[in-house]
């Protein structure tokens, strides 16, 4: 039975009854569904990290953060639509006061959840609660399996406080949590390792790809993988995958012959979402910005309105022809590769993927002018460090926890910077 | 365990009465249905509209062969359709009745 994974449920597909209709699961898929199956849920972008890759530039609270009653209204459409299930994220989520009660109300309403923590808050009484519940799975991030790789991007202490919740998480019992890590030039030949960690704490590791969104722009020169890592990878993968998960997020490797377990197809705007703090809508976790825009779920019609007529949902989810990829014989495999990582490469959308494995990417990323790659529309940062761009040598180096204040308190801490507000595209 | 007889591996029982697990939820698609597993946070599809008909109708029938028949498959062309509820049996998706009580 092939199983799938996509945005981290796993995915089985066992019904061999085919040839009724005429298209294809994945193009169906493509074409976009009335609703999300899985979409990503940024509860704020407070964060006790400061990660230098992350992905949606967290950091300090943005103070018009969906009300707790806001919250609600979106589960209430979610269940009504039948999302299935949310990957909760942020920033911390589990800094946000109400963050129990709206995991609560989401269960109660049969819309799963899964959330992304960095274990600071999943104390042995947290584990305890959470072990008790089927509805709710949690992901460690971790993106080193020893302290220096992994403080490096995550901060000073983070290797210690990851390892302390999977412990708590242990020893409650709760069983299959998932380590989620994402792959780097630094951690991966450490992908044994890992799993070697997610075997002692009977957890799941997951996999994903380091894309160059949020301050991840910053560092992506100096992390992203190389050429021939990115083959050690896909060798890993295709021995290893139907064991880690790896958020649909490697279809790009597909070209090197054997597509991965997954769907191997970009899900934004067709299949799969992200809402952030402020109720933006945006196509997918990593495309932060204007370009990506859909709409919000405060305006009239909510969340379903904007999956449903936003148009640029509508021109994702048109078939596209492959553009300058279409000659390519892999474009069958990789299609095109990872929309974020072109856009925030500098990259044409319908070319190559900056990590073609053709060498294409490469290619192209040698006429894109210094300077010209769009900018996140958004910086929730504490501190930001635009040294590290390429060519300048920077550090590549977290300035761990942004104050000791926020480590007690990021909510109440921070000073509240409003950053200029976006036009919504309805 | 009450339930471990429902996901032995076995050849389909056709002619016994099965059930949607409770914590299967079924969503209806134009290419069949999507189902997700609560407990083992597993997405299945259905892909086409007859099997989603069978997997969504089983409750009413004492036997999945009355689902599929419900559904208008005829015996001939009952091989995929056993064949999918196998996969979802496997699974967990669908429980023997006397299971999942």
């Amino acid at each position: 039975m092939t199983t799938l994974e996509l945005g981290d449920g796993r995915i089985g597909e066992p019904s061999p009854v085919s040839g009724t209709h005429p298209l294809r699961l994945i193009d169906q898929f493509e074409l976009g569904l009335d609703a999300p199956i899985c979409l990503t849920w940024e509860l704020t972008y407070a964060c006790n990290l400061a990660c230098v890759h992350c992905l949606s530039s967290s950091g300090r609270r943005d103070p018009r953060e969906l009300t707790t009653a806001e919250c609600k209204a979106v589960i209430d459409e979610l269940q009504a639509m039948q999302v299935f299930y949310v990957n909760i994220g942020g920033g911390e989520p589990t800094v946000r006061a109400d963050f129990w009660e709206i995991v609560d109300y989401a269960t109660a309403h049969q819309v799963g959840v899964k959330f992304s923590t960095n274990g600071s808050r999943i104390t042995p009484e947290v584990a305890q609660r959470l072990a008790a519940s089927d509805y709710v799975d949690v992901q460690i991030s971790l993106d080193g399996a020893t302290a220096d790789v992994n403080d490096q991007v995550r901060g000073h202490g983070s290797y210690a406080t990851a390892i302390t919740a999977m412990e708590n998480l242990f020893a409650a019992g709760f069983s299959g949590f998932k380590i989620s890590v994402v792959v780097t030039r630094q951690n991966i030949s450490q992908l044994d390792a890992f799993e070697a960690l997610a075997r002692r704490y009977e957890a799941q590791l997951r996999l994903t790809r380091l894309r160059p969104s949020g301050r991840g722009a910053d560092v992506w020169n100096e992390l992203h993988p190389t050429a021939s890592q990115q083959r050690e990878l896909y060798d890993w993968l295709v021995v290893h995958g139907e064991r880690v998960l790896t958020g649909d997020s490697f279809f790009h490797l597909a070209a090197y012959g054997d597509a991965l377990p997954g769907l191997n197809l970009c899900g934004a705007g067709r299949v799969v979402c992200l809402i952030d703090p402020v109720g933006d809508v945006f196509a997918c976790p990593f495309a932060i910005h204007d370009e990506f825009l859909a709409g919000n779920v405060r305006s009239p019609g909510g969340f379903a309105e904007v999956w449903r007529t936003s148009e640029l949902f509508a021109r994702l989810r048109s078939p596209s022809g492959g553009g300058a990829c279409a000659s390519c014989g892999a474009y069958d495999s990789c299609r095109g590769g990872c929309m974020a990582a072109k856009f925030f490469t500098g990259l044409p959308l319908d070319g190559p993927d900056p990590e073609c494995v053709q060498g294409y990417g490469e290619q192209a990323l040698t006429r894109v002018a210094a300077g010209t790659a769009p900018k996140p529309s958004l910086d929730h940062s504490v501190v930001r460090q635009r040294s590290s761009r390429p060519g300048q040598g920077a550090p590549l180096r977290s300035s761990g926890s942004p104050s000791r204040q926020c480590n007690e308190n990021p909510l109440a801490a921070t000073p509240l910077a409003i950053p200029t507000r976006r036009k919504a595209v309805n | 365990m009450a339930c471990a007889a429902s996901t032995e591996v076995r050849p389909f029982d056709l002619d016994a009465c099965w059930r949607l697990n409770p914590q299967v939820a079924v969503r209806p698609e134009r290419f069949g249905a999507m189902l997700y597993h609560f407990g083992t946070r597993r997405l299945s599809f259905c892909k086409n509209t007859t099997i989603a008909a069978v997997i969504t109708s089983l409750d009413a029938h004492e036997s999945a062969r009355g689902a599929c028949v419900a559904a208008g498959i005829a015996d001939e062309e009952l091989g995929p359709y056993e064949r999918a509820l196998q996969v979802l049996a496997e699974s967990g998706t669908i429980v023997l009745a006397q299971a999942s009580a």
